[in-house]
């Protein structure tokens, strides 16, 4: 039981961050699109993330939740070395999630105004959270190879982000302004394919370790579902996006779960990567867990929460199921 | 005091609670409020009730939106300011903060998309059940916090082993000797500071001349409620300050500032204490009233500053606690008088009206006093008498932390301007949807008319 408990609440981190990217990532997405709606337009996109937001940003404080929780050593290191990028995180995601509201309640001149923070506010937290990814895959070492591999990734999260906000307005939207998702997302496809291309082929040269894991054979064999899974998932969007009428027709939903099959791959790939380490080259899982008893009351805790609050949140997701409609609290 | 890295992480950390915990102790008490209007809509199908709904849903999405992106900074700076707390902690306060994620963070994120924006897609009945469940969370969400900070002031149900804490009893954690007093303080307080809210800003919607009947009866629902749980609330403090000079006699001796431990002691009204000179200087005193409140009795012994090895700063504390007290005071006066004239007239004369509109934000004033009364009385603890603030912080350079303090306080003093300025325009302008007859008379969705 002991053994298996750090592993039990790496995984619930793990899940906890994809859920984040995902979900809060086309949060992001559409606050990042925002500037090229016009005026009503900002308004349905507003709308088709206005009553999900809240919730998905709640995956982030679950992941830094589980890593308190579980590995409180592992956590001060982390976010400590991480102080900066964490601070700007922060600073974007209270400024986005400030502009949500006051883009309608303050006077109605300022409402540009809040909309570009808006769009600032996804900025910088995608770009931070890009940041300590790359930071944190260097092994939080802070040297020039570590910082020029954390400044791509900082680039290329964005991206990312930009195609799940697409995608999910292809998903909630109709008329122009899904013909208009459709094109940002062909805009965005190559940049995000040619920085996944980069994050793949530069992990391995930085980190030596990374590369054994994944050049050695026979494991090579067994990891290439990954890369192939991925290469479909892209081949196929850019097929798609390329047939309007198809994804008019109703096939929209598949760009978003083409994206989410990307993230899982990234996520298993990332997974194998570092394991059974939590700061890469200082501190394994079973150096940095919390003292068993503390383990075993969360785990019931854990074990019956997370299927309710899963089963809440596709309730809510069912509620406002279809395209979106403007908010209205009457 | 220099600003060294450990006094700046002290100010960031204060000031980012202290931003937080305004919305909070809006959000806590105001769902509660909220769900009141929606059961009083159904039972009666008056739809002014909704129209009170639909107006005080706006200002609780506003307040909570500031409340839950104030709070993923919380939830991030133990690990970016306190490691040494976790490492130390992390076994007891790892699983209470988890456990409010799981049950209560979510619970109210997710179900707060149906109560503000799902009115038309779900049955009335499921609605009541989202706007409970949202009242629900954040109070749980309360609990939680609580039973975790009162476990950093009143510590229970722990080992010891080489530096770190290990749990022995999860109730006796939860359930520490301070906890019970903390969290009905603290519920109370969320009560009266939405209280006073409603009524404030329905009073000065009559001031103004753009009410109608459902502000009125808003300001009835608050003032009513605020002159019933004032008293409560004094009592609760009562109790907590016994409980505190059992389990932290420190923090006691400060909000008095009782310098020499003695029998009899006066309670200092006002008064400047002096650190340095160990003294309270132009000191107003009630004689023998701190030990009759203390110890209640004439000659109860009251255990001075001098006595202990370490105690809080006594100014801030001191000052902090008048303020509270004071402000629970004005919550009586105005809150008894205003319900007289509810009671006696049915509305409220221009001076009654006046004041309460001037006590909006009372509730605020009091209950940042209150936290600052019973955190900085804990320093320099950061786990009462086992674990000293300074000893768990963070060496950042004292550059970067001033550079993320400003950023912090900045964006603060930014939003607060733009929260402020909205709730004015909002204040205003749905005058009409306000007070707009949808349903006045209507027939009750449920149950039967009252
Ligand atoms: C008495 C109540 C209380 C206190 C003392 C605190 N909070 Fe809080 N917090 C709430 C009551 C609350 C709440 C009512 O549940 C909030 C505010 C508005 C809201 O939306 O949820 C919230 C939101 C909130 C969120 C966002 C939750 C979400 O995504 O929905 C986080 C991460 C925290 N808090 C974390 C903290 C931490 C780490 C605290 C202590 C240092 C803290 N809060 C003190
Ligand atoms: C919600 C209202 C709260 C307010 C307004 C508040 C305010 C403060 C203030 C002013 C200090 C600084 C004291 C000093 O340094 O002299 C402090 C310290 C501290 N508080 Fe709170 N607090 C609140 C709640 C909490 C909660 C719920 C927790 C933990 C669960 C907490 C944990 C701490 C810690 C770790 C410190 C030590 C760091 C420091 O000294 O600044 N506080 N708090
Ligand atoms: C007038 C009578 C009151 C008394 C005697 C009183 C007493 C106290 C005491 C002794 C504490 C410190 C507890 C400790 O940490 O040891 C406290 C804290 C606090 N007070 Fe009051 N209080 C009063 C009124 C109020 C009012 C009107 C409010 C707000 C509306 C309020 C809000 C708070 C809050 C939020 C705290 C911090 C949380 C806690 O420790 O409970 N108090 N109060």
């Amino acid at each position: 039981m002991s053994e298996a408990l750090p592993l039990f609440f790496i995984s619930a981190m793990g899940l906890s961050l994809l859920l984040y990217v995902i979900l809060d990532g086309f949060d992001l997405g559409v606050g990042l699109l925002l500037p090229f709606g016009s005026a009503a337009e900002k308004d349905v996109m507003i709308a088709s993330i206005g009553p999900f937001w809240d919730a998905n940003e709640t995956w982030i404080v679950m992941g830094v939740g589980v890593l308190l929780i579980a590995f409180p050593q592992a956590h001060g290191i982390i976010l400590t070395a991480l102080y900066i990028p964490v601070t700007i995180m922060l600073v974007g995601l209270i400024l986005r999630g400030a502009a949500f509201d006051f883009r309608v309640k303050s006077a109605d001149h300022r409402q540009p105004m809040w909309n570009k923070l808006f769009t600032l506010g996804s900025l910088m937290a995608s770009m931070a959270q890009g940041w300590m990814l790359g930071a944190y895959i260097t092994g939080l070492t802070g040297d020039a190879m570590s910082v020029a591999f954390s400044a791509l990734i900082a680039l290329t999260l964005p991206a990312l982000y930009v195609m799940l906000g697409g995608a999910w307005l292809l998903i909630k939207t109709e008329g122009e302004l899904f013909d208009k998702a459709t094109r940002w997302c062909r805009l965005a496809l190559p940049p995000m394919t040619v920085a996944l291309l980069l994050v793949s082929i530069a992990t391995p040269l930085v980190s030596q370790d990374i590369a054994d894991r994944w050049f050695k054979l026979p494991d090579a064999i067994g990891l290439l579902p990954i890369p192939m899974s991925c290469g479909l998932a892209i081949l196929g969007m850019a097929w798609m996006l390329r047939r309007p009428n198809v994804l008019r027709a109703g096939y929209g939903w598949f760009i978003f779960v083409a994206l989410i099959v990307i993230c899982l791959m990234a996520a298993i790939g990332l997974a194998y990567s570092i394991y059974p380490d939590i700061v890469i080259g200082r501190l394994t899982l079973w150096e940095a867990a919390a003292a068993t008893e503390s383990l075993q009351f969360i785990f019931w805790g854990t074990v019956v929460t997370l299927p309710v609050i899963l089963a809440y949140t596709l309730y809510v997701h069912r509620v406002f199921a279809g395209k979106a409609t403007l908010l209205s609290y009457d | 005091m220099e600003l060294d890295p450990f006094v700046l992480s002290r100010i960031q950390f204060a000031a980012n609670i202290t931003f937080h915990i305004l919305f909070p102790t809006i959000t806590v008490g105001l769902g509660w409020f909220l769900l009141f209007f929606r059961v009083r809509y159904t039972q009666s199908g008056n739809g002014y009730w909704e129209n009170a709904y639909n107006f005080w849903v706006k200002v609780y999405a506003l307040t909570f939106a500031l409340g839950v992106v104030s709070g993923i900074t919380m939830s991030f700076q133990f690990g970016t300011n306190w490691p040494g707390f976790m490492e130390r902690a992390g076994n007891i306060a790892g699983p209470l903060l988890g456990y409010e994620v799981l049950t209560a963070f979510f619970l109210e994120a997710s179900f707060l998309g149906i109560m503000l924006f799902g009115k038309q897609r779900v049955s009335n009945r499921v609605h009541l059940l989202a706007t409970f469940l949202v009242a629900f969370g954040t109070s749980l969400s309360a609990f939680w916090i609580l039973a975790l900070n009162s476990w950093m002031h009143t510590p229970a149900g722990y080992v010891i082993r080489e530096g770190q804490f290990f749990a022995e009893s999860w109730s006796a954690i939860i359930f520490n000797p301070s906890f019970p007093y903390r969290f009905t303080h603290m519920m109370l307080a969320s009560l009266l500071t939405s209280a006073f809210l409603l009524a404030g800003i329905s009073a000065w919607r009559i001031i103004q001349g753009v009410d109608g009947p459902a502000t009125k009866m808003v300001l009835k629902t608050s003032i009513f409620t605020a002159a019933i749980i004032i008293p409560l609330q004094i009592l609760a403090g009562d109790l907590h300050g016994l409980n505190t000079l059992k389990h932290q006699p420190a923090k006691v001796a400060a909000m008095e500032a009782v310098w020499d431990t003695e029998k009899g002691a006066g309670f200092t009204l006002f008064g400047l204490p002096d650190e340095e000179a160990r003294e309270t200087r132009f000191a107003v005193k009630i004689p023998y009233a701190a030990s009759l409140i203390l110890t209640h009795e004439l000659d109860g012994e009251v255990k001075g500053l001098n006595d202990f090895d370490a105690h809080p700063p006594v100014a801030p504390v001191f000052w902090s606690f008048r303020v509270m007290t004071g402000v629970g005071t004005l919550m009586l006066l105005v809150s008894w008088w205003a319900a007289w004239q509810l009671f006696r007239q049915g509305t409220l004369s221009k001076y009654a009206l006046q004041a309460v509109s001037l006590m909006t934000f009372s509730g605020w004033v009091a209950s940042v006093a209150g936290w600052y009364v019973t955190e900085i009385g804990r320093q320099p603890w950061i786990v009462q008498g086992l674990v000293s603030t300074a000893d768990v912080v963070a060496q950042h350079p004292t550059a970067t932390l001033s550079g993320t303090l400003f950023g912090y306080v900045g964006l603060y003093v930014a939003l607060m301007i733009a929260y402020m300025k909205a709730l004015r325009i909002m204040a205003v302008k749905p005058a009409k949807t306000l007070e707009q007859d949808s349903n006045p008379v209507g027939t009750p969705l449920m149950g039967a008319p009252t």
